[in-house]
């Protein structure tokens, strides 16, 4: 409503002539985008069976990210707190699954589907609660009493909490990565496009991510929307006081969120688990900015905006380290991933899907 | 009166005790004493305490030891005036003085061993503790002073070292640049840039400012977290172009790839001066028993360490460093008094990374050589962490804070974690794993030292924000709370 008001009242000001320094910042945007498309283009005629199984690969990646990416967004939508550990909390979620996969259940190579289904289950039931616990734990010992401090002083404290999380599993799984026997997913085709060797496969590993993302992320969507705590994670989200004269608990709503954050880091740590059959005690950290930039792409704060962010980053970094021509390669990933991040905050802070911020204007 | 206040329950019990045992009025009696008096006996006491417990279980205290808790004590009894000059002068004193203690060939005669931490840190740590106090004291330009969150501080240290490097070594020999300007320890037929340390030193510092300016003119418009989290990625992508930057992956050697670029020229005096003023021409072949090129290179990290505590100190008391307070405490406040928030900003971050290049560069030139690998996001934190824990905006408790961890980092947690492993926990050294936390029974802490840097910041964050040595104007911010939600329209108000 307010921002309606506010056009309004700006509308008669915007017929006057724009200086044609408004124009010069959307512009050197519009040109970086259209420069990447046409990258993209060139690369799909040179080479399509390349550039199509990286779509998949690509896909499959970006849900992780779009999954670990709205953690982010809840958290930052009710708090306002960047929250650094969530990546860690991510990786946590993913040593619990290897715990399971390898300790408990002793998962062979090549395991058949009636063993690796239950133990999926499984892992996947006791990543998410652990990592829910844990976020929820965190937010209770390190956020809270921090609620009226400045601004900086949680986000400091979440750096801490990060690095503590980290030197956690570093003593709980020593300093090499841990992985999982090899094929423990099937890798073969769900489907070929095209005669191979000119052909793009979408495989059965790559499908597992999607089936395990697309129920979790209809969950939340449904949690958030149609359910009464839902409705009250919005309502603190929009205003703390105002939902507090509602009679909304506000401290347990946010506790609630961390929860569901947290199990959202879980269930992405199991996905990454498996997929990746390898995980080390500080691959939260870059996965996390990486999953955080995906979250400012979309517009944080906001949960499709998370998706799509995730989405696009997966693309983006599989592109770059998949095609043949121009691409910078896995050596510049993070530069990549960080560029993209600090130009949309350049070009446009409230991201692609945000609603006008202080920091958009 | 004093002690009535600060005296609490230990205190109260303690005069009760007093009384107990038949001293009549004993509190009033001791507090109608002179002041001085009652100043001077109570460490007596303690000190008779501790040291009568030593003596009976059978501890000799040091010469040095009691040396220096004379020297406390004395300071202890000066007035007030001449004690705000005679702690910082004893200091900087007893620091000049390090090398000369340590590098006895007896150590016991002047130094002692601490308990749990074992023995006094090396020159070698003692350098690095005055290069990262260098870098923190920069940080805290932006962090403490500006209130502005920079998480990528290491990419101004990086900077820095790999100015010293294009500058002084033999890097650019390949391309042909040959240049010599007063750089020394050149060998024979080397080619390649040379250029003295101390005009690297500068040029450092203008490169790593000019770098602040160019990372803070896109960002600084953003909010407080936000800011945080893109000088995070600026940082990552500097080490990624250090890591990156070899002929294969960027198609001209830039920074060396992953071996970096060494050998980096030692520092030196050149022979002109050398010969003129008698100062050292190189500091690499000085070789003596006290005054070695360790030591040099101590004292002159001190000596930077110094210059830079002062520029800090004037310039949080010059209208640039009182704008930034004025942008911490309140950023609406402050535009609507005129300040400009962007340029404010700005030369913030040109300040803290000109110190940080300077950092950098002497770092690079101590290690004689540069390494992708030392330039990681762990060290940002490092570097934020000791900020923190000394006190955010006091230079003191900054320096303080480095010095503590830079020693923690490098020393303390292996002689503590020794410590542990033979007194608490005695265990058994040769089933130990070095590369793991807990083996065999024996405790090894270094390699959790982010996990204990996170630890400390935490703790401090939640115990007590304003850090170890507050600056008071911080904790009164730290306890009433500030507006730090700038307003929509203050970027405007700045622009125009």
């Amino acid at each position: 409503m307010s921002t309606q008001a506010h056009a309004e009242a700006v509308a008669p000001r915007r017929r006057t002539k724009r200086p044609l320094s408004t124009y010069v910042v959307p512009g050197i945007g519009l040109t970086l985008v259209a420069l990447v498309v046409a990258w993209l283009l060139v690369n799909l005629f040179k080479d399509w069976s390349t550039f199509l199984q990286l779509t998949f690969t690509g896909l499959t990646r970006g849900s992780l990210y779009a999954l670990v990416a709205l953690g982010y967004t809840l958290v930052y939508g009710i708090l306002e707190l960047i929250n650094f550990a969530h990546g860690d909390v991510f990786m946590i979620g993913g040593m619990i699954a290897a715990t399971f996969a390898i300790q408990v259940f002793d998962l062979g190579s090549n395991p058949s589907l009636s063993t690796l289904i239950p133990v999926v289950l499984v892992a996947l039931a006791a990543a998410m609660i652990g990592c829910a616990v844990l976020n929820a734990t965190i937010e209770r010992v390190a956020y809270k009493p921090l609620r009226g401090a400045p601004r900086l002083v949680p986000l400091i404290t979440a750096i801490g909490v990060s690095f503590i999380i980290e030197n956690v599993a570093f003593v709980w799984k020593g300093p090499r990565p841990v992985s999982l026997p090899p094929n423990t997913l099937p890798t073969s085709a769900v489907f070929t496009i095209g005669t191979c060797p000119n052909c793009a496969t979408y495989r059965w590993d790559q499908f597992f991510v999607i089936a395990v993302t697309v129920p979790v992320l209809l969950g939340l969507v449904y949690l958030v929307r149609y359910t009464r705590r839902g409705k009250a994670m919005r309502a603190t989200a929009q205003d703390k006081d105002a939902a507090a004269m509602m009679g909304i608990d506000v401290n347990r709503t946010i506790s609630f969120t961390f929860l569901v954050a947290g199990a959202l880091a879980g269930a992405a740590g199991v996905i990454f688990a498996f997929y990746e059959t390898t995980i080390q005690y500080n691959t939260g950290f870059t996965l996390g900015l990486i999953a955080f930039t995906a979250a400012v792409l979309g517009g944080i704060g906001n949960l499709a905006g998370a998706v799509l962010g995730g989405l696009l980053i997966g693309f983006i970094q599989d592109y770059n380290e998949g095609l043949s021509w121009h691409a910078p390669g896995s050596a510049w990933t993070n530069s990549i991933v960080f560029g993209i991040l600090i130009l949309i905050l350049v070009f446009r802070p409230q991201g692609l899907l945000g609603e006008q911020t202080p920091e958009g204007s | 009166m004093s002690s009535r206040r600060s005296g609490g329950r230990v205190y109260n019990g303690l005069w009760r005790l007093l009384e107990g045992i038949g001293l009549k009025n004993a509190r009033t009696r001791w507090e109608s004493q002179p002041p001085w008096l009652q100043r001077a006996v109570p460490p007596l006491v303690i000190a008779a305490i501790v040291i009568g417990v030593a003596w009976a279980s059978g501890v000799t205290p040091d010469s040095g030891a009691i040396g220096l808790l004379v020297i406390c004590y004395a300071l202890y009894l000066l007035p007030r005036r001449i004690r705000r000059y005679a702690i910082p002068g004893t200091i900087l004193a007893l620091a000049i003085l390090y090398p000369l203690l340590i590098q006895q060939t007896n150590y016991q005669r002047f130094l002692f061993t601490v308990p749990v931490f074992n023995s006094f840190p090396t020159i070698d740590t003692m350098v690095l503790i005055a290069v990262f106090a260098m870098m923190a004291v920069g940080l805290n330009m932006v962090v403490g002073y500006a209130g502005l969150l920079d998480l990528g501080y290491v990419a101004f240290y990086a900077l820095g070292a790999y100015t010293a490097a294009w500058l002084a070594s033999p890097h650019a020999e390949p391309i042909g640049g040959n240049f010599v300007l007063g750089g020394v320890g050149i060998p024979e037929g080397v080619g390649g840039i040379h250029v003295s340390i101390w005009i690297v030193l500068l040029a450092a510092a203008i490169v790593t400012a000019f770098g602040g300016i160019v990372i803070g003119l896109p960002t600084l418009r953003l909010r407080g977290d936000y800011l945080a989290i893109v000088t995070l990625g600026f940082g990552e992508i500097v080490a990624e172009v250090a890591r990156n930057g070899d002929k294969e992956t960027l198609g001209f050697d830039l920074t060396g790839g992953p071996p970096g670029i060494n050998p980096i020229d030692p520092p030196g005096f050149g022979v002109w001066l050398s010969t003129h003023l008698g100062l050292p021409a190189n500091f690499l072949e000085k070789s003596g028993t006290y005054i070695n090129f360790t030591s040099l290179f101590y004292w002159s990290a001190l000596g930077l360490l110094l210059i830079t505590i002062f520029c800090s100190i004037r310039l949080r008391d010059s209208r640039l460093g009182r704008a930034w307070i004025a942008i911490r405490e309140d950023e609406v406040a402050a535009a609507a008094m005129g300040i400009p928030l962007m340029r404010t900003k700005t030369w913030a971050y040109a300040s803290g990374a000109f110190f940080g290049g300077v950092a950098g560069a002497w770092y690079g030139s101590f290690k004689q050589g540069v390494f992708p690998d030392d330039f990681y996001f762990g060290i940002s934190v490092f570097i934020l962490s000791m900020v923190i824990l000394g006190g955010m905006g006091n230079v003191w408790g900054v320096v303080a804070g480095a010095a503590f961890l830079t020693y923690l980092n490098f020393e303390g947690l292996a002689n503590i974690s020794q410590w542990f492993n033979t007194h608490v926990l005695p265990c058994n050294a040769i089933s130990q794993d070095p590369g793991k936390v807990v083996s065999g029974g024996c405790v090894n802490a270094p390699l959790v030292s982010t996990g204990i840097y996170g630890a400390i910041i935490v703790g401090v964050m939640l115990l007590r924000p304003e850090g170890i040595i507050p600056e008071r104007r911080r904790q009164l911010e730290f306890e009433t709370g500030v507006h730090d939600e700038p307003l929509m329209d203050v970027r405007h108000a700045a622009e125009e």
